[in-house]
């Protein structure tokens, strides 16, 4: 039996890589030693497509993309189809928790300097993968046809109507029709359960092979390539398979634990994963209260709405993505991880997660004028965040500091003066004092060198 | 695991946006979906009351007879008064063009109503009838002000008096309601009325989700799976990496 399986591999790998796939991407793949809590979101990724594509065969054998039969098609998934329910929870639940995954993995790149060379391109791949992501859970949204996936896909592509020009033709085009319609739900099928899938299959096999190429990065920002042995083995390299196969495999179990937790206890997530409004069909006649798109999309949701102007509003949204894709090239430090850069780089990061979170917050809930004085200063905070990455690249001179600092406030304010109405003095200054304060401090306090000086990191891996 | 669970049930409990959640003080109702018995009430006085004009159009009598352990012929016999066969959808006779005539709007279905209100909504549209001569039926509704739906349980509770209070919003004066009372007694006693509304909202609210009567006593054995497959996995993990320092 033994010999018959190895005369059958032999002959596979006189054929086919498979040995050699087999050893460049596990066996003798050499990962850092250190990976902590934060290295298990790449591969729970890969796991929650692998649940997403499975669930979704499974969902599309019983969907009718139609939009006379679209809403009843699920609730007959939910009722008459064996374990149906089960499924649409799993997918549902699957699209949430793949969103946090992705958060949680690319907060990890920024914290421990993952995008950095020689890993822009890795970076890069990332972002399209996070692109293409969106565009797959817009889309999956509207399948359901509940009357909030009609108003959500309503709003996003009217958001294309506000480029210059041609705007409004494209969305026409986008949709299909004068306004979100059957014709608009068969193209979002036909994209979200072939086209984009296979974009992100080939983008995920392009990340992974551009990681393996360079490795990977670790928690201490150092290169394990450095220091080898004799046979060019990272000393404080360990091959990929076993020691992360089967780590992932627990973190794996960890996590399947949570996300059934939600699945068969709370798929609703009160409203957050599910939302209520979306238990009625759609209805072009019937504008919900609030039209609030899935919370994964919240953060950006608030960054639009924080400025008044519709086309500026998308611009800024627009920026607040493509900033990220030039993560590279903004922090140009050559220190690595979090561990060894400087008191006021850490605050930063900190006020960069809970800006992200808060915007999220934000985005759920109608825009009263606090909520949309909030949202306008933490969107502030948000941009500049990438400002103090750049500021943070290198020691500046005094002028430097003065002359960042002067422009930071200086367009923050030039944004207010235009804005600023009769009796509200007072409020837009209080409201000026969170971005000015925060930008003051970080920006001035770098003279010190006890709260502006990275550390120099160490040769070899600490943990 | 207890903690976590009881994460969940916040989280899911939480914030109650988006569905209205009803905040008229002094209504509040617990359903409970293991009574059985109170389900199958719910159901009967669903079909006496409420199916002439409201469907439940992705339900199947025949999956109601079976999740709440009735036959297929208690269910023909009691349940179905519109010929419809007992493994068809709970559908009306009324078509749909009648009832806008005749209602000012088709009243809509109730597959998933409380998924999209709440059991709270229910409860308290139910509770919240009283009389009011400027409307088309002679009611109002409390929870649902200018209802175009008729009380339909009337001579079971009787019909109801609003009781207003003046409230000062924005320097203008307005008049609200303050509570209901009983003015002319029904067939029922208030607390029988009242638990013929918790029967209805609970059957609604099988009928919303009937997975929900498996889905968490499914999910407390995936979960005790889940518990010990990590369990092994980390001391497989643990075993091997003993020799990484």
């Amino acid at each position: 039996m033994k010999a018959l399986l190895r005369g059958l591999l032999d002959w596979i790998n006189a054929r086919f890589p498979l040995l050699k796939l087999w050893n460049e991407h596990l066996a003798q793949y050499y990962a850092p030693k250190n990976f902590n809590f934060w290295y298990f979101f790449g591969s729970l990724a890969l796991l929650v497509l692998v649940i997403q594509i499975v669930t979704g065969i499974f969902l599309t054998m019983h969907y009718k993309p139609d939009a006379e039969l679209a809403f009843a098609s699920v609730e007959h998934i939910m009722r008459d189809v064996e374990l149906g329910w089960l499924i649409r929870y799993m997918h549902s639940t699957g699209a949430s928790f793949f969103f946090i995954v992705v958060y949680l993995h690319m907060f990890r790149g920024v914290m421990y300097g993952s995008f950095k060379a020689p890993r822009e391109l890795i970076w890069l791949l990332g972002m399209f993968l996070y692109l293409a992501l969106m565009a797959e859970a817009f889309m999956g949204y509207l399948l359901p046809w509940g009357n909030m996936s009609y108003w959500g896909a309503q709003v996003i592509v009217n958001l294309f109507s506000t480029i210059p020009w041609v705007g409004p033709d494209f969305a026409i085009w986008l949709r299909g029709d004068f306004a979100v319609s059957d014709a608009t739900l068969t193209r979002f099928f036909a994209l979200h359960v072939a086209a984009v899938p296979l974009a992100i299959l080939l983008l995920v096999a392009l990340h992974i092979i551009a990681l393996h190429e360079v490795g990977s990065n670790n928690p201490d920002g150092i290169e394990i390539k450095k220091h080898k042995d004799a046979e060019g083995k990272p000393l404080d390299g360990i091959p990929f398979h076993p020691y992360y196969t089967v780590k992932d495999i627990w973190g794996s179990a960890v996590f399947l634990f949570l996300f059934a937790l939600v699945v068969f206890f709370a798929p609703e997530m009160g409203g957050y994963f599910l939302e209520p409004d979306n238990f009625s069909p759609a209805d072009p006649l019937l504008t919900p209260e609030h039209i609030v798109p899935v919370w994964y999309f919240t953060p950006f949701y608030s960054v639009l709405r924080a400025i008044p102007d519709p086309q500026l509003g998308a611009l800024a949204m627009l920026l607040a993505i493509v900033v990220l894709f030039f993560l590279p090239w903004i922090d140009r430090n050559p220190v690595r991880s979090v561990r060894y850069r400087s008191p006021l780089y850490r605050l930063n990061l900190i006020v960069f997660a809970i800006t992200f979170v808060v915007l999220g917050y934000l985005g759920f809930h109608p825009p009263t004028p606090l909520y949309a004085e909030l949202a306008l200063r933490f969107s502030e905070l948000y941009f500049l965040f990438f400002v103090l990455l750049w500021f943070y690249s290198r020691p500046r001179s005094s002028t430097m500091r003065m002359a960042t600092l002067v422009a930071v406030l200086g367009l923050i304010s030039f944004y207010d003066v235009m804005r600023i109405e009769e009796g509200k003095e007072a409020f837009v200054l209080f409201g000026w004092m969170l971005p000015a304060v925060f930008s003051a401090i970080t920006i001035s306090g770098s003279s010190l060198p006890r709260l502006g000086r990275d550390a120099i990191p160490p040769e070899r891996l600490t943990a | 695991m207890k903690r976590a669970l009881l994460l969940c049930g916040l989280l899911a409990a939480g914030p109650a946006w988006g569905a209205d959640a009803g905040d008229l003080p002094g209504y509040e109702v617990r359903v409970d979906l293991t009574n059985k018995a109170a389900l199958q009430r719910g159901a009967k006085y669903f079909a006496n009351y409420c199916l002439s004009c409201h469907s439940l159009k992705y339900s199947r009598y025949s999956r109601v007879a079976e999740d709440l352990g009735m036959t297929r012929e208690m269910v023909e016999d009691n349940l179905i008064f519109t010929g419809r066969r007992v493994d068809e959808t709970m559908e009306v006779a009324m078509s749909p063009d009648d009832a806008e005539g005749w209602f000012g709007a088709a009243p809509p279905d109730l597959s998933v109503i409380a998924r999209q209100k709440g059991a709270d909504y229910i409860y308290e549209y139910l509770m919240t009838f009283y009389a009011d001569d400027a409307r088309p039926w002679g009611v109002n509704n409390w929870r649902f002000p200018h209802t175009t739906m008729p009380h339909v349980l009337w001579r079971q509770q009787g019909l109801q008096k609003a009781e207003w209070a003046e409230v000062i919003e924005d320097g203008a004066t307005r008049k609200v309601i303050s509570g209901l009372t009983l003015e002319t007694p029904g067939l029922m006693t208030p607390e029988e009325y009242q638990q013929m509304v918790v029967d209805v909202t609970s059957f609604l609210v099988y009928v919303a989700e009937p997975a929900r009567l498996t889905r968490e006593s499914a999910g407390v054995w995936v979960l005790l799976f889940l518990l010990v497959l990590a369990g092994l996995a980390y001391f497989l993990k643990r075993e091997y990496w003993q020799d990484i320092h």
